[in-house]
């Protein structure tokens, strides 16, 4: 196992720096220079400016703003994977978790402290239970999941925009009405430390969600039997193991990832809920983020950062008239040289065996 | 007559192993020759030098009297080497011409021509005496047909000589004894056939020379029309062996597990166990013989929870489970070795530690609470792996998937005999195993039987059930045609009930 965590974290790695080579190249044919391109995503990271030398932690507020919902949405996909289900329904299950983050806010009245608690609370059961639906039909019917949360991600963002435009809007008809202090993770004091960045105390319970999900998934019982599950579905089924049970509980935990990344931007990086005009692509990116990060807590932490790292750079690189899409074609060429990973593990096995023989020695 | 093969003081060095070590194999043109060894004794390393999947570090090899170089297996197939693998390589929903033509499709311009190669394939078929059917689809076949298509692939390519790795791990024993009947008739028409083996009776059956490997080793070659069983299994594991396990009488007790009029549906529909009754004592092992598909699976897979029952009850204790959890049937005390390891026995991307502990793992004291204890969990994979002779490279920690399968059998082995269940479902628990490892696994299920134990036991080696069972139920068609006492019955019996010919209770 450990041999196979090594190898994904090389094949990760070959990926990124391959997808950055290829941002490159492209960049190069558009007759602008690269280097341009890298002093934006050192400077969207750490907020140094390369040219002038200053430092400015807006910047860093910003990246890790960026980073919070994918990380969490990563976790939500890669929490399904390891019990063997694509959950493609993370977007869906992360606007009805923004929607009911907002039905709490709203709705609830409680104390400083405790009603932000409840604003998370909620909107983790609500994707909680939208990510429930495709594992107990998956469960009880067979019915593939991919189709039914692919399908769910629109009854969600219909659901949220009717509720929005219809129920809860304010004067301004594609917005609520600002939410009360005390469901907020906004913060003036973290904003302020940022020099005016939208940073928050969302960065709290992604955190903890990273925790939560690395010992729920090696080491503890039910991880095992997730694992089980996903590895192979008869073998858990043969030593007694509740397979069904168990598909149910991993999309319902999946969604309540999901759903607390629409509370984070609900009530963190917004105040008020909101109707979309479109999708927003945070658990499409999750599935970037779980693929790359090989489906293992450190490792979507890392490819989260990465991620936010291209997002937070987009606007920088346009200031210095590169085109932001190059962010975009990076990213996809990263997860593209991932989704290669038996190509690059290959060359990697061909280099080794150049240099040693095979270890296999079956007979 | 001229050696068609000569490989001479090869060495094959491994990190931390030499797998072969100054073996040397002589093959005359035209013969039957075995390569006998255990699971580890470096056959299937000689054989994957011979097809040019790895280089030798030392050592000469002559094929047809003139010194090759085998860099990789096209060089092989051009010195008309071929090879049937263990694993088919198949495409499914193919026809039996294309999936044989593949690589090599003969054309009319540029379409394939599909009509002449298939009247190729139906002559070197009738030449063989294959019996196969060119137009037919891979799935639609059975697994002994497939494996002729194998043998067909290799000699459309005009392969001379045939190396077959351990070609009757698959099969049922009629399609074993057609298998040797086309292997003669390879040899008569000038082919040279060199099959690895660990099974005795084959070798003696079908083989002319017999060359013998042990740890790497080359102990020696011999004639097999004049060495007995008994020395070769000496040779290859370096002991004396018993092929006959020593065990006491019987002294059954109450019934443990008692079914009956049980019904169950195979996978397409049909009834494959039917109106099935049958008792199991305490301190007894009831072995069930067949042919492969006359139910034992689904009786098998009923029993432990895996198919639903159609009708019919299983009492385990006098408690009906017929409808339960696979659980709860465990927890009350049934045990089960899974017939298809890597299917049901084992999760392959798991540690070897941690395929150990399926059954407990969330029981003390391999979990605290909700918690994995990886330290207990470890001592006991060393534990059983020191008991149960499992060789695995990095001990608990070896990704399961890296371990021969003559291992990982002794891992699921070692694993559901430590639980000691009171009634004991073991279904071809030597399946792919060596003779040292078979007696081994045999004495610890007498074992269990004497510890006051009820066992069923489903092979389809015949010998295996005659050895270790005291009683033999004969499954036919989904029914059980033949109830006899172990000590009182033969192969010749059992074959005629088998196949229904006859019918017999005690």
């Amino acid at each position: 196992m450990a041999n196979r965590n090594r190898d994904a974290l090389v094949v990760s790695l070959v990926a990124v720096l391959l997808g950055f080579l290829t941002g490159s190249v492209i960049i190069l044919l558009t007759g602008k220079n690269p280097i341009a391109m890298f002093s934006a995503m050192i400077q969207g990271a750490s907020g140094v400016i390369i040219k002038t030398g200053k430092f400015n932690p807006r910047y860093i507020g910003e990246f890790v703003i960026q980073a919070l919902p994918i990380i969490l949405t990563g976790l939500s996909v890669g929490f399904a994977f390891r019990t063997g289900l694509f959950n493609i329904g993370a977007e869906g299950q992360f606007v009805v978790g923004s929607l009911a983050a907002a039905i709490v806010a709203l709705g609830v009245k409680a104390p400083p402290g405790i009603h932000v608690v409840l604003v998370l609370l909620g909107a983790m059961v609500a994707g909680g239970f939208w990510g429930a639906i495709p594992g107990y039909l998956k469960a009880k019917f067979n019915v593939h999941e991919v189709v039914v949360t692919i399908m769910l991600n629109y009854v969600a963002f219909f659901v949220n925009n009717w509720a929005i435009l219809d129920v809860f809007h304010s004067a301004d008809r594609v917005k609520t009405a600002e939410f009360p202090v005390t469901a907020l993770l906004k913060d003036p004091m973290l904003s302020q430390l940022t020099r005016g960045s939208r940073l928050n105390w969302g960065f709290v319970p992604v955190i903890i969600a990273l925790i939560v999900y690395w010992f729920v998934i090696e080491k503890t019982t039910f991880g095992y039997s997730l694992r089980a599950v996903g590895f192979n579905k008869d073998a858990a089924r043969y030593a007694g193991m509740k397979v069904n049970r168990n598909v149910v509980l991993s999309m319902t935990m999946a969604g309540a990832f999901a759903g607390l990344a629409g509370a984070i931007i609900t009530v963190g990086t917004f105040n008020f809920g909101r109707a979309l005009p479109m999708a927003e692509g945070y658990g499409f990116d999750g599935i970037a983020v779980a693929l790359v990060g090989g489906n293992v807590a450190p490792g979507i932490f890392l490819s989260g950062l990465l991620f936010g790292m291209l997002k937070a750079a987009q606007p920088l690189m346009q200031s210095q008239g590169i085109p932001k899409e190059i962010a975009g074609i990076i990213q996809a060429s990263i997860v593209m040289f991932v989704a290669m990973k038996h190509g690059i593990t290959y060359i990697l096995e061909r280099m080794r065996t150049r240099k040693e023989p095979p270890k296999e020695a079956e007979a | 007559m001229p050696h068609i093969i000569e490989m001479i003081d090869i060495i094959k060095d491994f990190p931390g192993i030499r797998a072969n070590d100054r073996v040397t194999l002589q093959v005359e043109q035209g013969s039957i020759h075995a390569l006998l060894g255990e699971n580890g004794a470096g056959k299937s390393t000689l054989m994957s030098i011979l097809f040019g999947l790895y280089q030798p570090d030392s050592g000469i090899i002559r094929v047809r009297g003139k010194e090759v170089a085998i860099h990789d297996p096209n060089v092989a197939n051009e010195l008309g080497i071929g090879m049937v693998h263990q694993h088919f390589q198949l495409v499914h929903n193919f026809t039996v011409t294309e999936n044989i033509i593949l690589g090599i499709e003969p054309r009319k311009g540029l379409v394939i021509d599909r009509k002449s190669a298939a009247a190729r394939v139906r002559k070197i078929s009738e030449l063989y005496g294959l019996n196969v059917d060119p137009e037919a689809i891979i799935e639609n076949i059975s697994v002994g047909m497939q494996q002729r298509v194998e043998i067909l692939k290799m000699l459309y390519r005009d392969a001379e000589i045939l190396i077959f790795d351990e070609p009757t791990a698959v099969l049922t024993p009629q399609e074993i004894h057609e298998l040797m009947h086309i292997m003669r008739r390879l040899v008569q028409e000038g082919k040279t056939v060199l099959l690895i083996t660990h099974k005795l009776k084959e070798i003696k059956e079908v083989a002319d020379q017999c060359t013998v490997l042990r740890r790497g080793k080359y102990i020696g070659t011999v004639p097999v029309a004049e060495t007995s069983e008994a020395r070769m299994a000496e040779m290859m594991v370096g002991r004396e062996v018993n092929f006959h396990v020593q065990k006491k009488p019987a002294e059954p007790g109450d019934v443990l597990l008692r079914i009956e009029c049980l019904n169950v549906r195979n996978p397409k529909g049909l009834l494959g166990v039917k109106n099935l009754s049958l008792e199991v004592r305490r301190g007894e092992i009831l072995g069930v013989c067949g042919i492969d598909g006359n139910g034992q699976t689904e009786l098998v897979q009923a029993i432990t929870g895996l198919t639903p029952v159609e009708s019919g009850k299983i009492l385990l204790k006098g408690m009906d489970i017929a409808h339960v959890s696979v659980k709860e049937r465990f927890s009350c005390g049934l045990g089960h070795i899974p017939e298809d390891r890597h299917k049901h026995g084992l999760v392959l991307d798991f540690r070897l530690d941690e395929n150990l502990v399926v059954h407990n793992y969330n029981r003390k004291p391999f979990a605290q609470g909700f918690v994995l204890d990886f330290k207990s969990i470890r001592t006991n994979a060393n534990r059983l792996i020191a008991e149960f002779d499992v060789r695995c490279g990095q001990g608990p920690a070896t990704p399961t998937r890296s371990m021969s399968g003559g291992n990982q059998q002794k891992a699921i082995v070692a694993r559901e005999i430590d639980l000691s269940p009171e009634v004991f479902i073991v279904a071809q628990p030597t399946r792919g195993l060596d003779v040292g490892a078979i007696e081994y696994i045999h004495t610890r299920i007498i074992a269990e039987r004497d510890k006051g134990k009820a066992i069923l036991l489903l092979s389809l080696e015949l010998d295996e059930v005659l050895d270790v069972s005291d009683r033999i139920a004969v499954i036919y068609g989904g029914e059980i045609v033949g109830l006899v006492n172990a000590s009182e019955t033969d192969e010749n019996e059992l074959g005629l009930m088998m196949s229904g010919s006859i019918r017999k209770a005690v």
